[in-house]
């Protein structure tokens, strides 16, 4: 068996480089097709009609007229009679047509009469949602009545984030045909190996009959593993008008409305602590919605990181609202308790009158990892400047336009997720290497093509890639920052199972053993003896008429320590803010991230960009808006469902810890740990730029000027 | 999107004759910007669009002794790039660099600017111009955020003008033409807060085209817009200030202050421009008008702030303005 561990630091080739994404041209220059670019041969359109009623139920439909249009192909009802409706946008009936304007023509001569229920579709004041609320109970640890009465200081805070939605830059929808019994489904995902079988079991048809293809996907974060309604709907209709490819993909404002958002997170914080600063103990009163579903909290992620603070009461009630359930986003439930955490620690250093670095710090014994959290503080605070502009709260000189400092926290898992590849030699010394994995845009073909080529000995361009394609060796879906773990491992298996086989070829002419042989520039070589070669087009040759194929499987239960999980990481932000106006602008965010082996400092970085740039939305612009009468939501265009545009991000300054200890410590995913701290970070700076504690975010103008008026009160 | 017919006259007089008696019939395309949102969301159902981007005698800018005439079709990014407008209007140039998207200043025209319909989420989600459901206005109780502070009622949506409050500021007057004859207005006239669902928020009546803009000459005059955006990119400004100072000497002879994103018109400030009169502007003075300039408000439920930024907007445009050249 060969040896499947990293090669060593300064030996690497490709592995740890900075290097372009290999599909960046395609991309930047509009030749990538995604799911939602293709226009096939006779291919329909689908369009869905959706409940403008929050709650209903509907009485009858009639979709005569709608049939009766040229050009409609089918029309199908998905909510009949009887149905209950318990969101407005939920899905009622669909269409396909030879045209997008005629299926959205004749979505809208649907007839339906709904029986119009009563609806709660708001939850940020917790005494208007009545019976929606459902207490889940209280998890104590130590005594927390004891320490709060025993405490120098206790620290209270009110804080809200509201619910967001994903807002992926492609939406969601498919492109399915069939031809007989067989089905090609292009669909938007972060699971191509997965999402067929999903499909196949909504409509009961074997998951081989599922042929899934995707090249590009433009961003899921979470909210893209399900195959949806959508997709079986569009199945039938393509069905229904004998198998003509139909693509239906939901506008931006259904988009918004009903293919995932994130839960709030509401509530009281009260900690204690001696005078150093040392906390004593936590307590925390939160409700939060997802949705119909309500909104669940893990009670042991509170307190976030600091998770060993000694007595601890934690209460939770999950909301059940008329409005579409949530999705798994980026790092499920952490940015918002994240947030949460770092602000109730940072009004606790205001009311110690403390640099709240020096609290993370002292605190950090209650981490499980002190050690690495007060080398990131202190790395974090070096590149912020904070110790010449850190000042104590509200300290900020004159002028309307304040300028504050403010911490934010992080963990995450990360470990690489069950994944398998193929690699493939030919006798012409040509390589294919297969995965049924995809890359959301976050670099994976790369890394994949790093590792194969590093392990091969060859260069990056002599490796093919096939991904997005579940003829592929399966992988597992892309969430919980499993993938670059998942898949380099499986394909540096693969490779060198591949190589191996290759070895056992040209072993004879070199004259010595398998295990004395190495890849290295394009050659196979005697270790100790480089002179002792062949290049490795001569050695494929060896092959003859026999063809290599070998697999290679990362098993999340047995890693063999190429990859793992378990990462922290410290973001500082840096912001000014407008006191007459209550517009923040922010400055700076110092991303100090905790990882293991990078195979790609270039992507990883991007990673890091990537997650500050979306965290900031939910900290200062971004929020599901939904008016308490019409149980809509109101904000479904991308003019009110406000978003950063590249003037509003500021500097990112990352710096990944990179170090041979680290590194040790195998490949872990970093596509979730960096959007944890963000919000918290930039709540904690304009804290300590205007003296004051905006609780909800996102930092509107309107909530920043009210938080002021209520200081001078 | 409703089938309709569409025309691309060469002339007015073509265009003119394409329109049509009764309201919402037809509609005039220029950037499109606004328009085909719209009609997506059929909230506006033409049978008939006129493209008026072929028409040249809609086009250009040029100086006169009148002052400075736009043609209706100049986009903002034409008007950006005029050296008189830079430099003589910095009110109007600031104004059209609020619309904060490239691709909105090369497509959206000064006419169309005007002619917008409001970006209120209550009218774009079907409630109509008065956001009504079940016989009373969604607006006072519900979420009025980025709604009116002036006015009273019953429309609260705010202008969607960006150019309205600079063009009012500046004394600018519109032109309208028929197929009966034409008129012209002051911009402030042309600017009307509706008082039923059926009413329009601006003059122009079924068959009539805005055909230019006239803008005064500028001498003497200082001015300045001051927006107050949460966002610098693509986002619509929270409340707005243009100001013109005709100067005698270091004060003010006479002045004009409009507001922006308060109402469903722009909104004359007279309380404000009274506030400077015959003064030199200081910070002390500047602080008073804009506090004059939002003694009427009268905020609704969520939207209190937008006062506070109103007055410093009148604050900040009026400083601005006395720092430039007459």
């Amino acid at each position: 068996m060969p040896d499947y561990k990293w090669p060593p630091m300064d030996k690497r080739r490709l592995i740890g480089k900075p290097i372009s994404r290999l599909d960046g041209a395609e991309k930047a220059s509009g030749r990538a097709k995604y799911s939602s670019d293709l226009n096939l041969p006779g291919m329909l359109f689908g369009a869905l009609l959706t409940s403008p009623h929050a709650h209903a139920r509907v009485r009858s439909i009639d979709t005569s007229e709608a049939e009766k249009t040229a050009g409609v192909k089918a029309v199908r009802v998905i909510a009949t009679p009887g149905t209950e409706i318990r969101w407005a946008g939920a899905e009622v009936a669909a269409v396909a047509a030879t045209k997008e304007e005629i299926a959205r023509d004749a979505v809208r001569k649907i007839k339906v009469d709904y029986e119009v229920l009563p609806h709660v579709v708001r939850e940020d004041k917790l005494s208007e949602v009545g019976t929606r609320a459902k207490p889940a109970g209280e998890t104590v640890s130590g005594d927390p009545d004891a320490a709060f009465k025993e405490a120098d200081v206790v620290s209270e805070g009110e804080y809200g984030i509201p619910v967001l939605a994903h807002c992926c830059m492609e939406p969601h929808g498919q492109v399915i045909a069939w031809d007989g019994k067989q089905m090609t489904y292009y669909p938007t995902t972060q699971g191509v190996s997965a999402i067929g079988p999903d499909l196949a079991k909504t409509l009961e048809i074997p998951a081989t009959s599922v042929h899934v293809q995707q090249q590009h996907m433009g961003g899921g974060f979470g909210s893209k593993f399900q195959s949806d309604l959508w997709g079986a709907e569009c199945a039938r209709l393509s069905r229904a008008s004998g198998g003509s490819p139909v693509k239906l993909f939901l506008d931006r404002a259904t988009d918004l409305v009903i293919a995932g958002v994130r839960p709030s997170l509401w509530g009281k914080v009260k900690l204690a602590a001696k005078k150093d600063g040392t906390i004593t103990a936590w307590q925390s009163e939160t409700w939060s919605t997802g949705g119909f579903g309500g909104g669940g909290l893990n009670a042991d992620l509170f307190p976030y990181v600091y998770r060993e603070v000694p007595n601890r009461r934690i209460q939770h009630t999950a909301v059940s609202l008329n409005a579409a359930s949530q999705r798994a986003w980026r790092a499920p439930m952490h940015p918002q308790v994240s947030f949460i955490t770092a602000v109730a620690m940072e009004d606790m250093a205001a009311s110690l009158k403390m640099d709240p670095l020096e609290l993370f710090s002292k605190n950090a014994n209650y981490t499980a990892r002190a050690e690495v959290y007060r080398a990131q503080l202190k790395k974090a605070a070096e590149l912020a400047g904070w110790s010449k502009l850190w000042h104590a709260r509200g300290d900020s000189g004159k002028g309307p336009i304040k300028r504050g400092l403010g911490i934010g926290i992080s963990t995450w898992g990360g470990a690489g997720h069950a994944s398998q590849c193929r690699t493939t030699i030919h006798p012409d010394g040509s390589v294919v290497v297969e995965l049924g994995t995809q890359d959301l845009g976050t670099g994976t073909r790369t890394v994949i093509t790093q590792v194969a080529a590093e392990s091969l000995g060859l260069p990056i361009n002599a490796i093919k890639l096939n991904i997005g394609d579940n003829k592929y060796p399966p992988s597992n879906p892309s969430g919980g920052s499993t993938t670059v773990g998942g898949v380099c491992s499986s394909t540096r298996k693969s490779a060198l199972n591949a190589l191996e086989k290759l070895f056992a070829a040209v072993a004879p002419a070199l004259g010595a053993p398998v295990d004395q042989l190495e890849a290295v520039d394009g050659k196979i070589q005697v270790k100790g003896n480089p002179a002792k070669n062949i290049a490795w087009k001569a050695a494929c040759q060896k092959l003859g008429m026999q063809t290599i194929s070998e697999m290679g499987a990362n098993d999340p239960r047995a890693t063999l320590g190429l990859n793992t999980g378990g990462v922290g990481g410290i973001q500082i932000a840096d912001v000014s803010v407008d006191v007459e106006t209550g517009v923040v602008k922010l400055n700076r965010i110092v991303i100090v991230q905790d990882c293991g082996l990078i195979v790609n400092p270039k992507t990883s970085e991007s990673q890091c960009f990537g997650a500050a740039t979306m965290a900031l939305c939910g900290a200062l612009m971004e929020e599901r808006v939904m008016d308490r009468v019409t149980g809509r939501m109101l904000n479904t265009g991308l003019d009110f469902y406000k978003l950063a545009g590249i003037s509003d991000i500021g500097n990112i300054i990352v710096h990944l810890d990179i170090s041979p200890e680290h590194d040790a410590r195998g490949i872990i995913g970093l596509g979730e740990p960096p959007v944890n701290p963000t919000i918290g970070a930039i709540s904690n700076a304009v804290a300590n730029a205007i003296g004051v504690r905006v609780p909800t975010v996102p930092m509107t103008p309107d909530r920043v000027l009210a938080a002021l008026e209520r200081r001078k009160a | 999107m409703q089938p309709f017919e569409y025309a691309s006259p060469k002339t007015l007089q073509e265009a003119l004759g394409l329109l049509a008696a009764r309201p919402g019939e037809v509609e005039v395309l220029a950037g499109g910007t606004d328009l085909l949102n719209l009609m997506k969301e059929f909230l506006a159902t033409p049978k008939r669009v006129v493209n008026i981007k072929d028409i040249k005698e809609l086009g250009g800018i040029q100086k006169t002794t009148a002052g400075l005439r736009l043609g209706a079709t100049v986009t903002l990014d034409e008007l950006l790039s005029n050296a008189a407008v830079r430099s003589e209007y910095p009110a109007l140039a600031a104004a059209a660099r609020g619309v904060n998207s490239q691709q909105m200043r090369n497509m959206g025209t000064v006419g169309g600017d005007l002619c917008q319909r409001p970006y209120c989420w209550y009218f774009r989600n079907g409630f109509g111009l008065l956001a009504m459901k079940d016989g009373k206005s969604l607006v006072p109780d519900g979420e009025n955020r980025y709604h009116a502070i002036f006015g009273g009622g019953p429309a609260y949506f705010v202008s969607a003008s960006s150019l309205g409050p600079a063009l009012i500021a500046l004394g600018a007057k519109v032109k309208l033409a028929s197929s009966s004859g034409n008129r012209e207005l002051p911009v402030e006239q042309f600017f009307l807060a509706p008082r039923t669902a059926q009413d329009r928020e601006v003059a122009l009546r079924p068959g009539e085209i805005l055909t230019e803009i006239v803008i005064p000459p500028a001498a003497g005059v200082r001015n300045a817009t001051y927006e107050v955006r949460q966002k610098e990119a693509l986002d619509y400004a929270l409340a707005t200030a243009s100001v013109a100072l005709r100067m005698k000497g270091s004060a003010v002879e006479s002045a004009q202050v409009v507001l922006g994103q308060v109402a469903p018109t722009p909104w004359v400030a007279s309380g404000a421009a009274q506030a400077v009169a015959g003064k030199t502007i200081t910070e002390q003075v500047a602080e008073q008008a804009g506090q004059a300039a939002v003694a009427g408000a009268k905020p609704l439920s969520g939207n209190a702030y937008k006062v506070q930024l109103a007055r410093v907007a009148v604050k900040r445009a009026l400083l601005e303005a006395a720092r430039g050249k007459a």
